[in-house]
């Protein structure tokens, strides 16, 4: 396992699809995620799922498990509860530290390979309110899980907040699993229909659009929905009691034992740029995503990134983006010929095509306003170093020239999550701040490890005579 | 805050894990942080810095706010971590004791 051809990061439909068409060619691929299950977040549990009744989660859900079974049958390696923590291209392949296993005998490892498809997948969109640190305040995609892995829902006031499909799905299989929502107070404000529908003929023809359209008219059936929210903030002393939001300038209040956020996902790219990619800003999504060609490489030799940590395309398109990188790597590796290559590559670039028919239209219509991603006051802008909006503000306006200056001033983004839940929020706040484009102030610069690793589990990698010689005094 | 669906509870084996020295009934499957959830535990931590109490949030090993102490090794994710029998969980306050205790 520790010299293999291609490391495969993250098991949702890119990274299994991706794996199972290397295996096609015959390379000797691992697949390293941090999850118990394959699935991803989209496709969660989707072996073990504790929910029989398959009309709860609805087919989409289901439709994940030929994956995983072609995945399982196809001989590639996998390794679950493993967090990939450094990925360094070197001497024309690349080094992977990993650390599997259960917390007390948890041991680090470093894997070679020819080249790694980097399949991270999307995280929530930052959602900086007032109160959205409280305890029952928790992210739409986090409670999804919680119902999809163990059958675990809500009770008491439940309230959903935001904008986004993931709003309306939840919504929709909390209807069918029983479960009483208050409201669903939605922040797309009026102006954007119009600035959609330029997109909508398109999004007719979109594989969403018929199941999005049902699914929209039931949760609007047999749920209150509050339209055109313009401001939220969830209140209480230490658990979410309940939340204030405004509509054509009137305040409201509802009480709420749990508030479900979400307006939308970005791409997890920490992996991705601690390894050297190149990231660029997108404005229609706004956010970051790595840099990459048709096949998903990145620039830097050996890395590609597939599926929605290399742009949010949905997880229809993921799979086709997996099996192109694969496509790449295995014509790079000298499996394959471009002549083989190219005929294949046709058919996964028209299923690309097909899935994302229609994305601009959601992409517009859920764009979050600055409303939402612009913070202000006491609003804690970074979770883990509890940094609020007014700090991040005026060290923005005393001329803080970008987010890793940021960084070393307010040590926001240094803590455990390393800026996955506040970096896009404190570049759109230093963009507004100086008037820069969001692409020029940039994002942190990112270090491994990406996610914690201890000294004991470090300690454990197998030394070369090199390295003991580099740091032992004779 | 949360419950189980009856329709889950009853496909799954009970787990018997011990959370903060009191015995607390998980099912086979769960991550820490859903069997805290489903046993109406509110919060699993209180924030380094300002000592605000916090509770699971993104239940996909992104936010870090679910950490706890599992088997005596303090700072894990609790969304991560798969439930095993006897399993002892402890709520963490502040920032991990580095002297090889739990916080």
């Amino acid at each position: 396992m520790n010299n293999i051809d291609v490391a495969i990061v993250g098991a949702g439909p890119a990274g299994l699809a991706a794996a199972t068409r290397c295996r096609e060619f015959g390379l000797d691929v691992t697949l390293f995620d941090e999850q118990p299950a394959p699935g991803g977040q989209i496709y969660r549990g989707v072996t073990r799922s504790p929910l029989q009744d398959p009309s709860v989660l609805g087919q989409d859900y289901w439709d994940g498990a030929p994956l995983v079974r072609a995945f399982a049958a196809s001989g590639a390696g996998y390794v679950n509860d493993a967090t990939v923590w450094s990925v360094v291209a070197a001497n024309g392949g690349v080094t992977l530290g990993v650390a599997a296993g259960v917390p007390a005998a948890r041991t680090a490892h470093m894997i070679d390979a020819r080249a790694v498809i980097l399949c991270t997948g999307a995280i929530e969109r930052p959602f900086p309110i007032p109160g959205w640190t409280l305890p029952g305040v928790m992210t739409a995609g986090g409670a999804q899980i919680l119902l999809k892995t163990a059958g675990v829902v809500p009770q008491g006031r439940t309230v959903l907040a935001g904008c986004g499909p993931l709003l309306w799905m939840l919504a929709w299989q909390y209807l069918r699993a029983g479960v009483a929502i208050e409201a669903i107070l939605d922040t797309t404000p009026r102006w954007r229909m119009a600035q959609a529908l330029g997109h909508a003929p398109d999004f007719a023809r979109s594989p969403y659009f018929a199941k999005g359209r049902e699914l929209v008219r039931t949760v609007r059936r047999n749920v209150r929905l509050v339209e055109y929210v313009s401001a939220l903030a969830i209140e209480g002393e230490v658990a979410a009691r309940s939340v204030r939001y405004r509509v054509d300038e009137r305040e409201h209040t509802l009480a709420a034992d749990c508030v479900l956020l979400h307006q939308g996902v970005v791409p997890d790219v920490n992996l991705a740029q601690a390894a050297g990619c190149s990231l660029a800003w997108n404005d229609l999504q706004a956010c970051f995503a790595p840099a990459t060609d048709a096949w998903g490489g990145t620039d830097v030799a050996g890395i590609y990134v597939a599926g929605d940590g290399g742009g949010i395309a949905g997880a229809l398109a993921a799979a086709p983006r997996g099996r192109l990188a694969a496509l790449a790597v295995a014509n790079v590796l000298g499996r394959i010929s471009h002549a083989t290559r190219d005929p294949i590559a046709r058919h996964d670039r028209a299923d690309v095509a097909t899935s994302l028919r229609g994305r601009a239209f959601l992409d517009t219509l859920y764009r979050p306003t600055d409303t939402f991603r612009l913070p202000s006051g006491a609003t804690i802008v970074c979770r883990c170093e509890e940094v609020d909006a007014q700090t991040i503000i005026a060290l923005a306006r005393q001329g803080c020239a970008g987010p890793n200056q940021m960084k070393a001033y307010v040590r926001c983004g240094m803590g455990p999550c390393q800026g996955r839940f506040c970096g896009l929020t404190v570049n759109a706040l230093i963009a507004r701040e100086q008037r820069r484009d969001p692409a020029d102030v940039g994002y942190y610069r990112l270090r491994f490890p990406v996610k914690p690793v201890t000294l004991t589990e470090i300690a454990a990698v197998p030394t070369t005579a090199e390295a003991v010689k580099s740091v032992v005094r004779p | 805050m949360f419950a189980r669906l009856p329709d889950a509870a009853h496909l799954r084996d009970v787990v018997d894990i011990i959370v903060d020295g009191t015995a607390v009934v998980a099912r086979a499957g769960d991550t820490v942080a859903a069997a805290l959830l489903a046993a109406g535990f509110e919060r699993c931590r209180t924030s380094p810095v300002g000592g605000a109490p916090r509770a699971p949030f993104c239940m996909m090993g992104v936010c870090f706010d679910c950490l706890v102490t599992i088997d005596g090794i303090g700072s894990q994710q609790a969304c991560l971590v798969a439930i095993a029998p006897g399993m002892r969980i402890d709520t963490q306050r502040g920032a991990r004791a580095i002297d090889g205790a739990a916080a």
